[in-house]
């Protein structure tokens, strides 16, 4: 069967529109935006320091978010279709089974998009709101000094608020959102249960994280035998290296997030959620129904 | 089960494919001196093993932070053993971030350094100022191991070379931070002065010092300024510069 977008858009426009009633959806259109607001109160400390934390919580929250849609969402989309048995309605259809599973995962990483998207508008008010009122501050307070000091020192506050970098690690934030999409729509494939694929989901975020750095400690400090060895090929082979992801800690310290790094990784979350995608394609085609 | 047998197998011969992207991504983080976290069994006992894994699944930096506000909270009570604990703590997570390593040097060198000092409850004034200077030292390190991680940001040299200048008295070496602070693409442009003035108080440095600040002034209109033109001046007189070759008088 040739694949129609037509299908597959109007699949991913129900998945979308399913995603958008679920409880954790809400849940995270109200605890996101007021954590990311809840930064604001953080006038205590100095405007570098201030505009730092609200970076990294934002940030963080935007990071925790994605990644709880991208996996609590997706889990739910298979199984709750064989259970309402919508599914082999579907599938009676001239629908291929490709199809289905591209569409559904269509409407999760559009889901990620905008609720990215909603995040970061967010986020990047509440900072121009607080570099505005420290910029206005400053300029009052330093009045009576000299052009070339008060221009200084207004470059940097806007120095320390917005730095472009943030649009990178903003998007490496989405790409880790779609692989983990991608990951569960392979595991609840062939899971019989939300459940089952919604804890093995929460091992691999984990594991995926930390496999990066038991490599390196395991290595270096428990010596390298070859049973060790075995054993974290295995790891380092089936699991995603999720900090490969992880550019948000650099880009708030104001580090230069390259554009060839940026194209890498935006690369190596492309080949993941593909491939990921594939596995889920060829296991649900193996899939009684 | 042949199926999910054969699966495994391509899980396995994706990782084998993706293995080689992932260490090439690895080798840029690391000339990047991105992600550069020493995760040991120190760090885990000093964070607790909540903080530690939020650390260790993407959330390093809330960590980090989290700890930095304990510390400022720790600073207003005046508990330095605390203050410094926290930001060793928040800096061995967010090693990147300059502001953690310069308040926790300004910290240690300034106000803990200042607390010992005026601590009534140290009987000998000796024992006070060993305790001051043994919190120089932790500035110091600080200051140090943060440049480790941040060897292109500027503002970390420059407060070595002020805690050279103001609580080691070693103009020498604050002259040094702050001529390789100004060697930076980000320095703002005093750096080159600060470390030529840090070096005309240095003891035997009075002609090189003296070739830099006339260098300096050479440069037109914009460098004469009033320490410059002052500390120009001095090193005339002590160097013994001929009339003819000495800046004009009038400037001011």
């Amino acid at each position: 069967m040739i694949a129609s977008g037509r299908r597959i858009f109007t699949i991913a426009g129900n998945a979308l529109t399913d995603l958008t009633r679920q409880r954790v959806f809400y849940f995270g259109l109200i605890v996101a935006p007021l954590l990311i607001a809840s930064s604001i109160f953080m006038a205590r400390f100095s405007f570098q320091q201030e505009f730092q934390i609200l970076k990294d919580i934002s940030l963080g929250v935007m990071s925790l978010l994605t990644s709880l849609l991208a996996i609590a969402g997706t889990a739910r989309l298979v199984p709750q279709d064989i259970e309402d048995r919508t599914v082999y309605t579907i599938l009676a259809k001239p629908v291929a089974r490709f199809e289905y599973l591209l569409g559904k995962l269509l409407g999760v990483l559009v889901l990620l998009a905008l609720s990215t998207a909603l995040l970061s508008a967010l986020f990047f008010c509440i900072l121009y709101v607080r570099e505005q009122s420290i910029l206005s501050e400053t300029a009052r307070q330093m009045s009576a000094a000299p052009r070339d000091q008060l221009v200084a020192a207004l470059n940097g506050v806007k120095a320390s608020a917005f730095n472009g970098d943030l649009v990178p690690a903003i998007c490496t934030i989405y790409f880790k959102g779609a692989l983990l999409a991608a990951l569960t729509l392979f595991i609840s494939s062939f899971a019989t249960s939300q459940l089952f694929t919604i804890v093995v989901m929460v091992f691999v975020y984990f594991i995926g994280h930390l496999q990066g750095v038991a490599r390196e400690y395991w290595l270096h400090t428990q010596g390298s035998g070859w049973l060790a060895q075995i054993f974290l090929a295995i790891v380092a082979l089936v699991f995603p290296d999720l900090q490969a992801f992880n550019l948000i800690d650099d880009a708030v310290a104001g580090t230069v997030i390259p554009l060839a790094l940026f194209g890498k990784t935006a690369l190596l979350g492309l080949f993941y959620t593909t491939v990921y995608s594939a596995f889920a394609v060829v296991s649900f085609y193996g899939r009684e129904l | 089960m042949i199926r999910l047998l054969c699966l495994f197998i391509a899980v396995l011969a994706f990782g084998a494919v993706r293995f080689p992207m992932e260490h090439n991504l690895l080798e840029d983080h690391r000339a990047l001196h991105f992600q550069g976290v020493d995760f040991n069994l120190d760090l885990r006992e000093q964070v607790g093993q909540g903080a530690f894994v939020a650390a260790l699944s993407g959330f390093r930096s809330v960590v980090a932070d989290g700890l930095f506000i304990q510390a400022h909270v720790a600073w207003e009570n005046t508990e330095w053993g605390r203050v410094l604990l926290l930001f060793r703590q928040a800096t061995a997570l967010q090693p990147r971030s300059v502001l953690f390593w310069d308040m926790a040097a300004w910290h240690m060198a300034w106000n803990a350094s200042a607390a010992a000092l005026n601590d009534r409850t140290i009987p000998r004034q000796a024992l006070r100022l060993k305790a001051a200077r043994e919190y120089y030292e932790i500035g110091k390190d600080f200051l140090e191991r943060g440049i480790r991680y941040n060897p292109d940001k500027p503002q970390l040299y420059e407060s070595l070379a002020r805690l050279y200048q103001q609580k080691y008295n070693d103009h020498l070496h604050a002259s040094e931070m702050f001529a390789k602070a100004a060697q930076l693409p980000e320095a703002p442009s005093y750096d080159k002065r600060f470390a030529a003035y840090e070096l005309s108080y240095s003891e035997g440095h009075e002609k090189e010092a003296y070739a830099e600040l006339r260098r300096l002034y050479d440069m037109g209109e914009r460098e004469h300024l009033p320490t410059l033109l002052a500390r120009l001046r001095a090193l005339e007189e002590k160097l013994g510069i001929p009339a003819g070759e000495r800046i004009p008088p009038g400037e001011h």
